[in-house]
């Protein structure tokens, strides 16, 4: 019997350690560049003998030494909210020291202010795929719009960043409504195609509309936030307004408005996660559990699941709105290439990262992975590689996430 | 006699050899789903690599060989076959077996992620930029003149129609008379009685997937050689085109998956012919949305019945 068992691990180590040798030896061991005599082909033959001979050990070994299932932490049993308080507000102190720190001044602020754009994106698309549970793979288009919002009444109506915001929230969740109205009966992975789809559309869109969107070119120029009703610019851009610089009587520097900047979006970052975090807690935010874990009981009990689902779809593409249009005054431009389907994956592979449905898991994610690039630029081209291999992992052995959320629940004292 | 009759002609011809393609890919989106209900989003990428494997091999042997141009066609066909079924196993194998039984939405991100995986993989390896396919197949199989304007079918969208038309055939004989075929009919219809009844599950869940990316790596390949060069990124745009003709036939059903291909070759060659070329995506994104819409069963599949 034992005779068979052995045997039976060892074709089984032949077998996988031939498919290893079939799908690397033509992909990776034969690589194709063009050169200038034409399409040739390199020979390498190392990596896929390597890659052959460590899955055939590995699967030698592993029946042998079976891998310890990686624990699941138990939920936290906590009386009703005691843990929270210290962390967010600590959380708060550190970002605001941040600008000061030795670490972060420079282009490691810029990094964090656009690590706090994805962490918007990512709280709003977290109300989408983490407590509603629908698969949303067209988050950038809402990105998108609420940028092109911002970026267009900018343009052609000189409107200022802060009158601009709610309406650039207002026009992203709008399209929410339109696309989600009629899709959202339908069933999940349905869902997920038809935002793709969409995904595309905008984009496609806003690539060839040269009318309203110049094209590719994008739009430049974009404003700036105001301070308190200052500009926070080198000059103004309206005639005879004196900046925030000329009022408080010091010079104009870029790290100045960049801390400013940053300021600004740390104070967006809170405002949607305080929103979020109540909302959660809200009778809408427990039936957009319900209807996660449940559809069928959640009708049965009378929820609408269309009217539920809406309104998860249009709030998360409300804060993407919002995102969007910080992003445009940041960078101060937009173009159709920056909101592609490599974003909305970028931002889910954050979402299932931190944890579906958990806000402090999602924060942490996005800070790690829009910052680890900037720490290893020498890898960047891996990126996206390991973006998909880290996707793929965590489905297997930690679909929870990173730092999973607590549920919370009341015991009964014993 | 105007331009009409011709320009329909040539964009009929444009139209199926590109939708041939399309239903090679659906093949696979509708069989996995209709075994397991999950969308492979990785399909699309499979046959990317089934157009790298081929050129691979194109390269690897066409240089110093004199092999005439067939020869060279059917090596890369057989390799790219044997490679990218091994890779559609191993996707099964490595990203999806382990999450048969979780939420549904935990073995669709694994598949987004394996997608973006191969994608970033080809790049790294291959590099992003298109690279040429050699012109292997030359001439045409016909070309008439219709009243001044020619209308012309070239051999190697002649070969992709030809190769569609003879392996749509021999799965739908397979899938209805073979042994396996009848165990993949019994396991999409319910897929724990099959088990019971002492079906190899596991050995049908593979077989799916190796006979999808079997179809998507002779797309891959055909598809290479009619337009002459390949990137990293056609397998994304292709892979949900094809899901798109898998849902308008109606998802789960084979005959389905080429009726929807064919039309969507159609509706997008027309779209092309009459709109500006860049709005060909919407039409067929916005065809997906209006029939999940009207009919979200398709046109050849069954309304589903989600039971407690």
């Amino acid at each position: 019997m034992r005779e068979q068992i052995k045997t039976k691990i060892l074709k089984d180590a032949f077998i996988a350690a031939a498919v290893t040798a079939i799908l690397t030896v033509p992909m990776i061991g034969l690589r194709l560049n063009v050169e200038s005599t034409g399409l040739v082909l390199h020979k390498n033959f190392l990596w896929p003998a390597v890659a052959a001979a460590v899955v055939f050990v590995a699967r030698l070994v592993i029946p042998f030494v079976l891998i310890p299932k990686v624990s699941v932490p138990a939920a936290w049993t906590q009386k009703a909210g005691d843990y929270k308080k210290w962390w967010v507000g600590a959380l708060i102190v550190l970002a605001i020291a941040w600008p000061f720190t030795l670490l972060g001044g420079g282009s490691m602020l810029t990094a964090v202010t656009m690590a706090m754009v994805y962490i918007m994106l990512a709280l709003g698309l977290n109300i989408v795929v983490g407590y509603a549970g629908l698969l949303d793979l067209g988050h950038a288009a809402f990105y998108a719009i609420g940028a092109y919002t911002y970026a267009l009444l900018n343009a052609n109506f000189d409107l200022g960043f802060w009158a601009a915001l709610p309406l650039a929230g207002l026009s992203a969740a709008l399209f929410g409504v339109l696309l989600g109205f009629p899709v959202l009966r339908l069933r999940g992975d349905y869902l997920a195609i038809v935002t793709l789809g969409f995904g595309e559309i905008v984009r496609i869109l806003l690539n060839n509309w040269d009318s309203l969107t110049h094209g590719p070119d994008g739009i430049n120029n974009i404003a700036k936030p105001t301070l308190f009703g200052f500009e926070i610019t080198k000059r103004a851009r309206v005639e005879d307004a004196s900046t925030l610089w000329q009022t408080l009587g010091i010079d104009y520097s870029n790290v100045y408005q960049q801390i400013i900047l940053y300021f600004i979006a740390l104070f967006l970052v809170v405002i949607t996660a305080f929103l979020i975090n109540r909302l959660v807690k809200m009778p809408i935010g427990r039936a957009w559990e319900a209807l996660r874990e449940d559809e069928i009981a959640c009708r049965s009990l009378a929820l609408n699941p269309t009217v539920i689902k809406l309104t998860a779809f249009s709030l998360g593409s409300m804060f993407a709105g919002f995102a969007g249009a910080f992003y445009a005054a940041f960078i101060g431009s937009v173009t159709p290439d920056s909101f592609g389907f490599i974003e909305s994956a970028i931002i889910l592979s954050i979402v299932v990262l931190g944890g579906m449905g958990s806000q402090r898991g999602v924060i942490l994610a996005a800070l790690v992975l829009t910052l680890l690039p900037e720490f290893a630029r020498g890898f960047a081209e891996y990126r996206m590689l390991v973006f998909g291999a880290v996707m793929v992992l965590m489905m297997i052995w930690r679909p929870q996430g990173l730092w999973p959320a607590s549920r919370r629940r009341v015991e009964l004292p014993s | 006699m105007d331009a009409f009759l011709p320009l329909f002609l040539q964009q009929l011809i444009n139209g199926l050899s590109l939708g041939a393609i399309y239903a090679l890919i659906a093949i696979g989106y509708t069989m996995v789903y209709g075994i397991i209900g999950m969308i492979n989003f990785a399909h699309g990428e499979i046959y990317m690599i089934g157009a790298y494997v081929g050129l691979i091999t194109l390269t690897a042997i066409g240089a110093a060989s004199g092999l005439p141009p067939w020869m060279l066609v059917a090596a890369a066909l057989v390799v790219a076959v044997i490679v990218t079924s091994s890779y559609g196993w191993a996707v099964e194998r490595c990203a999806y077996r382990s999450l048969r039984n979780s939420p549904r939405l935990v073995p669709l991100i694994s598949a987004i992620g394996m997608s973006i995986f191969f994608q970033n993989y080809v790049v790294v390896l291959h590099t992003s930029r298109d690279l040429p396919v050699p012109d292997l197949i030359t001439g045409h199989l016909f070309s008439v003149d219709i009243g001044g304007f020619e209308v012309s079918m070239s051999n190697s969208r002649a070969l992709i129609l030809f190769a569609t038309v003879v392996l749509m055939a021999a799965v739908t004989l397979y899938i209805r008379h073979a042994r396996m075929g009848r165990a993949c009919r019994a396991c999409s219809q319910d897929i724990q009685m099959a088990g019971l009844l002492g079906i190899d599950v596991n050995k049908v869940i593979s077989f799916t997937f190796v006979l999808g990316a079997f179809l998507a790596a002779i797309g891959g390949v055909l598809i290479g050689l009619s337009i002459n060069k390949i990137n990293p990124f056609i397998g994304f745009l292709a892979g949900i085109k094809a899901f798109t003709a898998a849902v308008l036939g109606g998802i789960g059903s084979i005959p389905g998956a080429m009726l929807g291909g064919a039309l969507l070759g159609l509706v997008e060659t027309f779209a092309s012919a009459f709109l500006p070329t860049e709005y060909k995506d919407i039409v067929s994104f916005g065809l997906l949305i209006v029939i999940l819409l009207i009919r979200p069963s398709g046109l050849l599949g069954r309304p589903e019945v989600e039971k407690v």
